[in-house]
């Protein structure tokens, strides 16, 4: 099971983690699941970050955004397969915090490490079980042609 | 009244896979109750044992979160729709 990314729209991911640098990113992944559990992302939705209190090291989208976005997919048979955010000067893995907040498991939660102003490494991480046993699961990312 | 209910990913494994369920209510207490009285499953995954809404479980009406309206006593229509989006949020 892999994550698949267009080369573009993984293009658009990282360098919204270079233009909000040294802040962290966020946004919404749109696509489709398929019959094996994998995800094939359809569009990139950047969103605001919430916590103006602290850019540098955490992110929110606020849940209205998470609302229309939500409709938005599902009036278009798509749906929401996984959410990004970047790690500014910091590993592309997830944190402890990155553990408690996530709570939509089934989805792909991608960390891209920007360096200097600059994009390094992208990972995937796959949220799993519910809330009491959830667990990150390192994620294939795979970037396609088209 | 019939309205319906849109269902994030992680709890469609307990709404019989479905992302839009119609349910009957007059409020949206009502709509969220209707829908786990069809769904039981649902119910622990929405709330707390003191039957409050999980902290981290946002639900709107339309564009409107529940918590600046009437709550549980936010009265529907028709053409509404309740969305329940867990929250997203995380850092280093």
């Amino acid at each position: 099971m892999a994550l698949k990314i267009p080369a573009a729209l993984y293009a658009q991911l990282r360098q919204h983690g270079e233009a909000t640098y040294p802040h962290e990113c966020c946004g919404v992944l749109v696509g489709e699941f398929d019959e094996a559990g994998g995800k094939l992302v359809r569009s990139v939705v950047p969103c605001g970050n919430t916590r103006t209190d602290s850019l540098a090291n955490r992110y929110h989208i606020s849940p209205s955004e998470l609302v229309r976005v939500q409709r938005e997919a599902l009036l278009t048979g798509r749906d929401i397969v996984g959410f990004y955010h970047s790690h500014p000067d910091h590993p592309a893995r997830w944190s402890a915090t990155d553990l408690a907040e996530a709570h939509w498991t089934g989805c792909s939660y991608v960390i891209a490490s920007v360096e200097n102003g600059r994009a390094v490494l992208t990972n995937s991480f796959l949220l799993l079980e519910q809330e009491e046993a959830k667990r990150f699961e390192d994620e294939t990312l795979e970037v396609t042609m088209t | 009244m019939p309205i319906k209910v849109l269902i994030p990913t992680p709890l469609r494994p307990y709404a019989g896979k479905k992302s839009v369920i119609e349910v009957t209510a007059q409020t949206v207490g009502e709509a969220l109750s209707d829908l786990v009285a069809k769904h039981p499953d649902l119910r622990k995954h929405l709330f707390s044992e003191d039957g409050k809404l999980r902290s981290f479980v946002n639900v709107y009406l339309n564009d409107e979160d529940i918590r600046y309206l009437e709550k549980d006593a936010t009265p529907v229509k028709e053409t509404d729709i309740v969305s329940i989006v867990p929250s997203v949020a995380g850092g280093l």
